[in-house]
């Protein structure tokens, strides 16, 4: 079933605080396989200029995706989630995540579309910190595949 | 933002140092545990088939997160990116044996653009098929 069009636009509200650890983050890195320094040594990621160890580029997906979750979750959409896959995923970055951020996000449904039967879902999480500062912007395209004939 | 890469040194068509990554069954339950993505495609062989996979596949963000390490590694500074996207073309399917699958990255320069940045595409192969299409980065050099 074709996903309600009106919900084009709906914003959700902003999250509660995720604070993110250097211990988490040196879990993300360590999983990845990735031995930067920036990512575990506080003194490495200073000689960067960065005030503390930051994350990598993808971490923060765990953080958006999870607020994504109100709207996969919103009866009112909707969605079967059973059927969703990952489409596409992009991110842009106005600072690197780093350890002490407290992160909120909001996410906003950019685009519905319905192509040979599958659902197309493009939500937008707007990252920012407990400033208010802009930390970077992932979008999330989820695809729920058409359901078979019965 | 120190990248140790400048703008003036590279050229569109610049190949970035590529580099392979093996990815285990034990690779994915560590990425599932440091992500919270403990979807069962990804360690459950079983429930993986039943939703029509030929196998257990790697997380889309867990070759997402690889892919981005030849342009991490080149540029110096993680920081460096400023713009990260793909597309999940085709899972990378991991066996249930010591060896598991290889993901392996290239990358080159496709774009100089504005204040000190470019565009970098990058392509990620596992078993001979495209993994991530559209698979674009801006980067920030010095």
């Amino acid at each position: 079933m074709a996903l309600d069009q009106s919900f084009v636009g709906r914003a959700y509200p902003p999250t509660e605080p995720y604070e993110v650890g250097r211990e988490k983050i040196r879990e993300f890195a360590e999983a990845v396989g990735d031995a930067n320094p920036a990512y575990t040594d506080p003194e490495a990621a200073k000689d960067l200029g960065h005030p503390d160890v930051i994350a990598p580029p993808t971490f923060v997906f765990a953080i958006t995706f999870k607020a994504a979750g109100a709207v996969i979750a919103d009866p009112q959409l909707g969605l079967d989630y059973s059927r969703v896959v990952h489409g596409d995923q992009k991110f842009a970055y106005t600072r690197p995540v780093r350890a002490g951020d407290r992160l909120s996000v909001t996410s906003t449904i950019e685009a519905i579309k319905s192509m040979a039967g599958n659902d197309i879902l493009d939500i937008r999480g707007e990252v920012h910190d407990a400033t208010g500062e802009h930390v970077v912007t992932a979008w999330t395209k989820l695809v729920a595949r058409a359901a078979e004939e019965g | 933002m120190a990248a140790k890469v400048s703008y003036e040194e590279v050229e569109v068509g610049t190949e970035l140092p590529a580099a392979s990554f093996p990815v285990t069954r034990a690779t994915l339950v560590q990425y599932a545990g440091a992500s919270g993505d403990f979807n069962p495609i990804h360690w459950n062989d079983k429930f993986a088939k039943e939703v029509g996979l030929p196998d257990v596949i790697a997380h889309g963000m867990f070759t997402m997160a690889e892919a981005i390490r030849v342009v991490t590694d080149w540029a110096g500074d993680p920081a460096a990116v400023v713009e990260y996207g793909v597309r999940f073309t085709k899972p990378v399917v991991v066996p249930n044996d010591d060896e598991g699958a290889l993901i392996e990255v290239s990358a080159k320069v496709a774009a100089k653009l504005d204040d000190n940045r470019v565009r970098v595409d990058l392509t990620a192969t596992s078993a001979g098929q495209k993994v991530l299409g559209m698979s674009r980065a801006v980067v920030q050099l010095a």
